[in-house]
């Protein structure tokens, strides 16, 4: 079989969310079975999440997720993560076999830091550094590939209909103040384990469903800043896009927003003066970053989320609330799966950005 | 009849609204698509959430909704009623060509996505809330009525609304004349002739949803009409 990147096959797909603005823990039951009713958005072929405070007695360290095709091939990437990093714990990720999931490859998990002399040495930023590797690993490393890298965080994913997938990573276990889901139904890849969502790196993740045809034209442009992208998935290069609008060029959210779904010139003409000065530098300067055609997307960062629509909005994705929590998905019947009395239920207009963040100062295993 | 939805896949659940004759009540719905698709001559109750595509190709059936109702709402729609007493999301009435869909609150984006008329078949949609971007989208028949009654000074309709629209009627309860539209429609202050005509459907709003009808007929109204019959004539050949 030709797998992710090798081949692209001209998406219905789902996504929910769900955060604790006060930073209370959640298990991730919550979360899966909300894609339950949507599992006609699915077809069986990638289901994924993204934890946020997962991950509390190891929230200084670097937590990497690898799938290997065989030992020969995690040998070799783990004598290279020996030279990188200093692994403070390396284990297999717990999963339960369910006849729902099968052909997994090996699912490891490790803790890492970098090694500051080679920090010092490289005068790098430690994100930077991770994001290198991250990038030098799913490039060269064959049979090797990096599919969460943040802190305090993780992303799992499979290849199966979510509501199984996460009962095969036993998320029940883990607590976290926010979750994002993703139920694919891939129209241009193949689905592999490793181009099912979340795509993450560092500690962004993605979710989306839709179909960028501005694909091509954003990969050319991301590329030139160190990014690879190796499966021909659209939303692996939506990740590195907020990576390198957020934390390279240090572009706020609502900014990040209005690059990625850029209002049409009329739109901005309607603004005032210094909106419209903004609107205008952004669209001119990150033009190659317009990503055009359906999404409905949710980014996960540390404590906080952000769902965004295509400016047209030719996706659905509806918001809602509760006490504490904000409640994210492509249909209203996921959030009341997590939330029966869900309030002020509504839609987001084509580009409107939802941002939420937890309170300052609010526990969240930090 | 009662019938519970709890978990009922939606094939599952249209077998059981096929074979409960005229009247049933269905508890605890979820998100399950298609249902009531196609079905005439019967009265369906929904509590819960319906999903998507909700009474598509409905043929006669008249379908009330006790809460919110997601995308694409009497999707291709021949005949029948569909009521919901909250917001529907996008495109809904996408294509439908007979029937009536009345909405308390807001509707999402593309609401009345090529609605068309034919002969005696005249589709009907009314709004009472507000409505998203590209209302009308490619309107070719029937009439869409939005009431923009709800009170947080949300503007009644998005963006680009009527964008290729080539026939029908819209009516906007709305003084406002900032709504830009697209050059290929007229907008007008609706006379008492043209609320005559609609009259009727802002009626049986009113009495879905306990409103007072002489209220409504009696406001404000833009009409948005095409300006051709054969808008796109230029583009191939004069004929």
């Amino acid at each position: 079989m030709l797998k992710e990147g090798e081949i692209r096959i001209p998406s219905g797909c789902a996504i929910a969310a769900v955060i604790s603005k006060d930073g209370n823990m959640m298990t991730g039951e919550k979360i899966f079975k909300s894609m339950i009713p949507m599992h006609d958005r699915s077809n069986g072929l990638g289901g994924g999440f993204a934890g946020y405070g997962i991950y509390p007695e190891y929230k200084d360290f670097f937590a990497l997720h690898l799938f290997f095709d065989d030992n020969y091939s995690k040998e070799e990437c783990e004598k290279y993560l020996k030279e990188k990093f200093e692994i403070v714990k390396a284990e297999p990720i717990p999963t339960r076999t369910i006849p729902e999931i099968t052909d997994e490859p090996l699912i490891w998990r490790y803790f890492v830091a970098p090694l500051n002399s080679v920090l010092r040495a490289m005068q790098l930023d430690e994100k930077e550094y991770v994001a290198r590797i991250v990038m030098k690993i799913n490039t060269h490393f064959k049979g090797s590939y990096v599919f969460s890298s943040g802190k305090n965080m993780g992303a799992f994913k499979a290849v199966g209909y979510p509501e199984d997938v996460g009962r095969f990573y036993k998320l029940d276990k883990y607590e976290g103040y926010s979750w994002t889901a993703h139920g694919r139904y891939p129209t241009n890849t193949p689905g592999w384990w490793g181009g099912a969502h979340p795509f993450a790196l560092l500690d962004y993740s993605i979710v989306h469903n839709g179909e960028i045809s501005s694909y091509d034209a954003n990969r050319r442009f991301i590329e030139m800043f160190g990014y690879k992208c190796t499966l021909q998935t659209d939303t692996e290069v939506i990740t590195y896009i907020a990576d390198y609008l957020l934390r390279k060029q240090g572009l706020t959210l609502e900014e990040a927003a209005s690059v990625i779904a850029a209002p049409f010139w009329s739109t901005i003409a309607a603004k005032d003066e210094k909106e419209k000065e903004k609107l205008t530098y952004l669209r001119t300067v990150f033009s190659s970053l317009l990503v055009t055609g359906p999404f409905s997307i949710v980014l996960g960062f540390e404590n906080g989320l952000m769902a965004l629509n295509d400016r047209l909005k030719l996706r659905s994705m509806v918001v809602g609330e509760k006490d504490d929590k904000v409640f994210i998905a492509s249909e209203e019947a996921a959030i009341r799966v997590m939330e029966p009395d869900a309030e002020n239920i509504y839609a987001p207009q084509g580009g409107e950005p939802v941002i939420v963040r937890v309170k300052e100062g609010a526990s969240n295993g930090n | 009849m009662e019938i519970d939805a709890n978990n009922a896949n939606y094939s599952e659940l249209n077998d059981k609204i096929r074979s409960a004759g005229d009247e049933c009540t269905l508890k605890n719905c979820l998100g399950q698509r298609f249902i009531a698709a196609g079905m005439s001559k019967k009265h369906i109750d929904i509590e819960g959430i319906p999903g998507n595509a909700l009474g598509a190709y409905l043929n006669g059936a008249e379908i009330i909704v006790h809460g919110n109702a997601q995308d694409a709402v009497g999707d291709t729609m021949n005949e029948g009623s569909i009521t919901v007493h909250g917001n529907i999301g996008d495109a809904a009435g996408y294509a439908m060509r007979g029937g009536k869909i009345f909405v308390k609150g807001n509707a999402g984006y593309r609401a009345g996505i090529h609605m068309k008329a034919y002969k005696e078949k005249k589709p009907v949609m009314v709004i009472g809330g507000r409505t998203g971007s590209f209302l009308g989208e490619y309107q070719a028949g029937g009439i869409i009525i939005v009431l923009g009654l709800n009170e947080d000074g949300k503007p009644i309709v998005g963006n680009y609304p009527c964008t290729g629209m080539h026939g029908g009627k819209m009516f906007l309860r709305t003084k406002n004349v900032n709504i830009k539209f697209p050059s290929q429609v007229s907008t007008n202050k609706a006379t008492k002739e043209d609320i005559d005509e609609v009259k009727e459907h802002i009626e049986k709003f009113c009495e879905c949803f306990g409103y007072n009808a002489e209220e409504l007929i009696n406001d404000e109204y833009i009409i948005v009409t095409p300006d051709s019959k054969n808008p796109y004539k230029q583009m191939y050949v004069a004929n």
